[in-house]
């Protein structure tokens, strides 16, 4: 495990320089208050952006996390208030659903030959006009359960406040860095990042893995809308509307190569706060409008390719 | 020491050769999907096929197909030229938004509405041109690179815009979005004047056979004293250019420059459009009218929906249906069932 630290660095360096940068301008952010306000607010996109990682690690990409999302969200609404179902039997439910549909996507590109991008932008279709059918209209949920979660935090010095939704994609990431890097199943993914014709000679089960990692990123989407739920109360099936573009932008700002094989999974997560701190920094300044998030989205994306291909041309040539 | 790679993945696009008896072009699957779909549309509208004569100019269920599908039919044929390349490009939609944008901000400022319908085109270029760069000269997979546009591209636009959605009355660019050309709708006719040209210029010159040879091994073709880089730029910018026209459609159709909504997903439809043509996204062998004809396809499952009463969410499912259909149909599992038939060939 000797591969090169520096896209990392470079992203944490980038953030501290610019988190430095928006607090000199605005000081108020500098507090646990706004960290903590951080965690809940992007906590959604982090999960989500972990399973995108493993599948851009190992070469793929998933477009239909954001469906994936908003699916969840409607079927969780549905499960509670309609069948009057317990929330934790609603989430087992639509976890298992939104892990199933991932293993199924995963099966279809290993066994039908076909690039990720066009499955997985079926699966998107099928997500969002599966959640459209079940309900076209917004659903509020109303549970003691729902507000019980959103009332516990943990109270951070300062002020701030680490809620439950915070905490799972802390917990969520954590297990993932030593899913990536500490497992069997993690070298297999780089494995099949660098080569699929490779990894199978090697001896690398390509089916399994390809499968398992779909079924992982979809897994992951589906507690990301179990969270999207807890965070707005209401199953919505446009909800999380590209969401799939965010997590992308968070992972290649994380570092991750795009052509699989190489990344971070902590880096991950550096890029899911960077796109944070762009949204709060404009919320804090009041005179910028909501649009500009996506421009400086995209030059960060942008800038970090760049880099990419830079660091990538230095280094010794990998053939 | 570098070794020359190879896919070991079984190729399994079907073969297209070009020059075809009229007779086998009704034979042609997209061709009987087509037909498939029509004919359901009429079962469940016996109106469908119905066209009259009105103010000059035809309607009917068939030309509000054809120009609904217009808007993707055209960005179908950029697309179908960056497929074949091997590429994609994700920032149709978003290329389509700032170009409608920059046409309608221009005009309502007072700009003569053909100058504003040049920059507009100038801007779909200039994106194009963006996205070529990033792919050739940074070398950056195109899903990446047209990645960036596509974020970007809509906040981009609603800088334009100011945030809001710009009306405007010019009779120009409403001649655009809805006036007609010997009866048809003016949308139709565009996209029916670039596909005729389009093809035209990739067939009679040698410009698609070198589209192709990029497209299938991007460094062979450029061994072969292609200059590989030049061409992408061109594809890119031809895209960028088709996604423009499209977004002057769509602002004269609704009278506006809407930054949040103008082509959202279009690209997803493009892409499925060209799929559906039988481009292969692994590059190679293409077919502009058979995209254009996919983009139909599209759209009259839309209209099918529409008229059944089914709300148009459904539509995802159904695209959904089709998307895995083709997939089963081009892989090597089914391409090995069809070899064990009798009579089949190879």
């Amino acid at each position: 495990m000797t591969r090169s630290l520096r896209p990392l660095l470079a992203t944490t360096l980038i953030f501290l320089f610019a988190y430095m940068l928006a607090v000199s301008q605005q000081p108020a952010m500098l507090s646990t208050r706004v960290l903590g306000n951080f965690l809940t607010d992007n906590a959604f996109l982090g999960i989500a952006a972990v399973g995108m990682t493993f599948v851009i690690l190992s070469g793929g990409i998933d477009l239909s996390v954001g469906a994936v999302i908003g699916f969840t969200t409607v079927l969780i609404a549905v499960l509670i208030m309609w069948l009057n179902l317990h929330p934790l039997i609603a989430f087992a439910v639509a976890l298992i659903v939104a892990t199933a549909f991932g293993a199924v996507m995963g099966a279809a590109i290993h066994y039908l030959r076909v690039p990720s991008f066009i499955v997985t932008l079926a699966g998107m279709f099928l997500a969002r006009g599966g959640a459209s059918v079940l309900s076209p209209d917004s659903i509020g949920i109303e549970h003691p359960f729902f507000t019980a979660v959103q009332k516990s935090y943990i109270l951070l010095p300062g002020g701030g406040r680490l809620t439950v939704v915070g905490m799972i994609m802390l917990a969520v990431f954590a297990v993932a860095i030593l899913l990536a890097h500490r497992t069997r199943f993690g070298s297999n993914v780089y494995a099949l990042g660098g080569s699929e014709t490779s990894a199978a000679l090697m001896g690398v089960p390509v089916a399994r893995t390809t499968i398992t990692i779909y079924a992982l990123s979809s897994f992951l989407a589906g507690l990301a809308g179990v969270v999207f739920s807890l965070y707005t109360s209401a199953g919505y099936s446009l909800n999380a509307l590209g969401v799939e573009l965010d997590a992308i932008a968070a992972v290649v700002i994380g570092g991750t190569l795009l052509t699989g094989g190489y990344g971070f999974v902590a880096g991950t997560f550096i890029g899911v706060m960077l796109q944070g701190l762009v949204q709060t920094y404009i919320v804090f300044d009041g005179t910028l409008s909501s649009w500009w998030t996506k421009i400086v989205v995209g030059v960060l994306l942008f800038m970090f390719i760049v880099l990419q291909r830079l660091v990538f041309r230095a280094g010794p040539r990998r053939t | 020491m570098t070794r020359p790679t190879v896919d070991l993945r079984p190729t399994t696009q079907p073969p297209m050769p070009r020059a075809r008896p009229i007779a086998s072009f009704f034979t042609r699957p997209q061709v009987i999907a087509l037909a498939a779909v029509l004919l359901v549309n009429w079962l469940l509208f016996p109106g469908f096929f119905t066209i009259t004569w009105q103010d000059g100019r035809f309607f009917g269920s068939l030309i509000d197909v054809l120009n609904r599908g217009a808007p993707v039919a055209i960005l179908a044929i950029g697309m179908t030229m960056v497929i074949a390349t091997k590429g994609v490009d994700l920032s149709v939609g978003a290329v389509m938004a700032i170009s409608g944008a920059t046409a309608a901000t221009l005009v309502t400022s007072g700009v003569p509405a053909p100058v504003a319908v040049f920059a507009a085109l100038g801007t779909g270029l200039l994106c194009g041109l963006w996205n070529g760069i990033l792919v050739t000269v940074l070398e950056i997979q195109p899903i990446i690179a047209t990645l960036v546009l596509m974020v970007a591209g809509r906040g981009l636009a609603q800088l334009i815009t100011e945030g809001y959605i710009v009306t405007f009355s010019d009779p120009l660019l409403i001649f655009i979005g809805t006036g007609s050309f010997l009866g048809f709708p003016m949308p139709v006719v565009i996209a029916a004047l670039l596909m005729i040209l389009a093809t035209l210029i990739v067939r009679r010159t040698a410009l698609g056979l070198l589209i192709e040879a990029v497209g299938v091994n991007r460094s062979a073709a450029r061994f072969a004293g292609l200059s590989a880089g030049a061409l992408l730029l061109i594809v890119y910018t031809f895209a960028g250019f088709c996604a423009a026209i499209s977004g002057l459609i769509v602002a004269g159709d609704i009278r506006g420059a809407d930054a949040n909504n103008a082509g959202l997903w279009l690209e997803l439809d493009a892409i499925l459009a060209v799929v559906i043509g039988g481009t292969s996204l692994m590059g190679g062998r293409f077919s502009i009218p058979m995209a254009v004809l996919g983009a139909m396809i599209i759209q009259a499952m839309n209209t099918g929906i529409l008229i059944s009463g089914f709300s148009p969410e459904f539509n995802l499912v159904v695209k959904s249906a089709v998307i895995i259909v083709i997939l089963v149909l081009q892989s090597p599992i089914s391409a090995r069932l069809f070899r064990r038939l009798p009579g089949a060939q190879k």
